[in-house]
């Protein structure tokens, strides 16, 4: 039995975390492109950005102002139970964003559309947001929480069949021009890419390749991981850098996501993760043990899988045993 | 790595005019005095509602930050101010001109710059100039150039993110000069050069079939 407690202590140590400290992942990417940019402009800012990454480690404040729309992913293994149920849980993750808005301090983002109304604990109506999957093996749950900024950095266009490759690479360039003009994704960032499911599916689909993928991670399927390296290298083609200056520096690594969507049609969604790409992940196990990592795994074989019945032979096998 | 680096230099939020028409796009300048923060909250609240703006300006600060900090007020009503990032000024260009007017301000801070319209009708005339953040996500950069926070108005009624925080600064940065007195933007300066190599860029693209309405494919246009 997991305890309401732990699931929101644990939360709140997250929200820190992600506010504050860059994933080393995506910090290892951005000096890689520091290392190769040679507008002047462009590499003042990622020089720029390398300190404030530092500062705020060192501080322990957040690395940017604007802390985001802060949201959960909650994983849980099959056979996880959580104290109070998953409506105890749900309310541990609200204080737990609560209490860490004023604690960080994070910026009390969150606003009714409509009246403005702000709680200054970025919690409200729908926020923050909660998602859910399951795995099919394990008594642990996964929090992970991201903290993704900007009004800037996402679209999305219904293609068709035979608008073809040729129309994604359009429509993935006309993306990141708008994004990058004046900066105002900041890029560079991790892009992710949702192809196919339905107009929202597809939504999500790219918001996760983008923010639950870490740089370096590559689609199982072959033909989209070479689609995957050619879009990195065609955003960093553009000409464009940080801030939208001229540089090379504007796609740390693009993440690509499928599902299958109607015979017709072609969704496609991009999505830019930016600078302050924040997230952070604990693993709570039933035994009240706690690991942290920066590494979501939310895209497992169980997640992609594409049968009717789960067909993994080792979770078959245990399921039979039991 | 780029080996010219850009030029650095320290300003007061009350500067000079003088001080002023030293600067180049893309210098890199570091604040020192008073800011204050106004966005569409305060400017609705003073420009459309007619109330009085809480603090003297622009004796005060000619500095406007278009920012919410990441910070609450404590319990004893002190400050906990953490990282200080801005956000984007093209959506206060409506009120841009009559804020100006208001408070006398010189520098406005922000993200992404406004339109080179916005500096010519506004900006010039006032003898103002546009500084933007860097990256954008320096926050936790520009939260050490903090020395205090001064005060925060309006705070009850706009709530924190929209309320006017009035900050002192030592050595704030950096930022970048977007805008010169005669009214150059920086980005549009860059964005001509960047759209010189799109096209050979989009060769072997192909346009959505199906079009959307009010889509341009016209590469150089400025988005804001
Ligand atoms: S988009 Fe920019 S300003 Fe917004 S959170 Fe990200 S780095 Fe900060």
């Amino acid at each position: 039995m997991i305890s309401t407690n732990l699931i929101q202590q644990t939360a709140e140590t997250l929200m820190e975390k992600a506010a504050i400290e860059i994933p080393q992942d995506y910090l290892e990417g951005l000096k890689g492109a520091a290392s190769k940019e040679d507008g002047d402009l462009s590499a003042f800012v990622l020089q720029a950005m390398l300190e404030n990454y530092e500062a705020a480690k060192e501080d322990r404040r957040a690395m940017c102002g604007d802390t985001g729309t802060p949201r959960w992913y909650v994983k849980m293994g099959n056979e996880a139970a959580i104290e109070g149920g998953p409506v105890a849980m749900e309310t541990a993750l609200r204080r737990a964003t609560a209490n860490a808005t004023q604690n960080v301090p994070l910026r009390p983002n969150r606003v009714h559309p409509l009246w403005r109304t702000d709680h200054n604990n970025n919690v409200g109506i729908g926020a923050p947001e909660i998602e859910y999957a399951f795995e099919p093996d394990g008594d642990w749950i996964d929090l992970t929480t991201v903290h993704k900024g900007g009004l800037f950095g996402t679209d999305y266009r219904m293609l068709f069949p035979s608008d073809g490759i040729a129309g994604i690479k359009r429509f993935y360039l006309d993306s990141l021009v708008a994004f990058g003009k004046r900066g105002l994704a900041c890029q560079p960032a991790i892009i992710g890419i949702g192809l196919g499911g339905t107009k929202d599916a597809c939504m999500v689909l790219g918001k996760r390749a983008a923010c639950l993928r870490v740089v370096g991670d590559k689609n199982p399927d072959p033909k989209i991981a070479a689609l995957e390296a050619e879009f990195t290298e065609l955003g960093n083609n553009i000409g464009m850098g940080a801030m939208g200056f001229v540089g090379s520096s504007m796609v740390i690594d693009c993440n690509i996501e499928v599902g299958y969507c109607h015979t017709g049609g072609m969704q496609m969604s991009v999505h830019a993760f930016c600078l302050s790409s924040r997230r952070a992940v604990a693993r709570i196990y039933s035994d009240g043990h706690v690991e942290y990592r920066t590494d979501p795994n939310w895209f497992t074989p169980y997640q992609r899988r594409e049968t009717v019945e789960w067909e993994d032979s080792a979770w078959l096998e245990k399921a039979h045993a039991n | 790595m780029a080996g010219k680096s850009p030029r650095k230099l320290r300003l007061s939020t009350n500067p000079t005019h003088e001080a002023l028409s030293e600067l180049r796009l893309g210098d890199v300048v570091y604040l020192d005095g008073t800011l204050y923060t106004a966005r569409e909250g305060v400017y609705m609240r003073a420009l459309e509602e007619k109330a009085n703006i809480p603090m003297e300006l622009p004796a005060k600060s000619a500095a406007n930050f278009h920012c919410s900090p990441a910070a609450s007020i404590n319990s004893d009503g002190s400050f906990n101010l953490g990282a200080v990032t801005a956000t984007a000024s093209f959506r206060f260009s409506k009120w841009i001109g009559d804020w100006m007017a208001a408070s006398g301000a010189k520098l406005i801070i922000g993200k992404g710059g406004m339109s080179a319209e916005d500096y010519k009708q506004h900006f010039v005339p006032n003898g103002a100039v546009y500084l933007t953040t860097v990256g954008y996500g320096t926050g936790a950069l520009l939260g050490r150039g903090v020395k205090k926070v001064v005060d925060v108005h309006w705070h009850e009624e706009l709530g924190l993110a929209q309320a006017m925080w009035v900050i002192e600064v030592e050595n704030m940065g950096p930022f970048i000069v977007e805008s010169d007195l005669k009214g150059n933007s920086l980005f549009e300066r860059e964005n001509e050069k960047i759209a010189r190599n799109l096209e050979a860029l989009y060769e072997g693209t192909k346009p959505a079939t199906l079009k959307r309405y009010g889509e341009t494919d016209d590469r150089k246009d400025e988005l804001i």
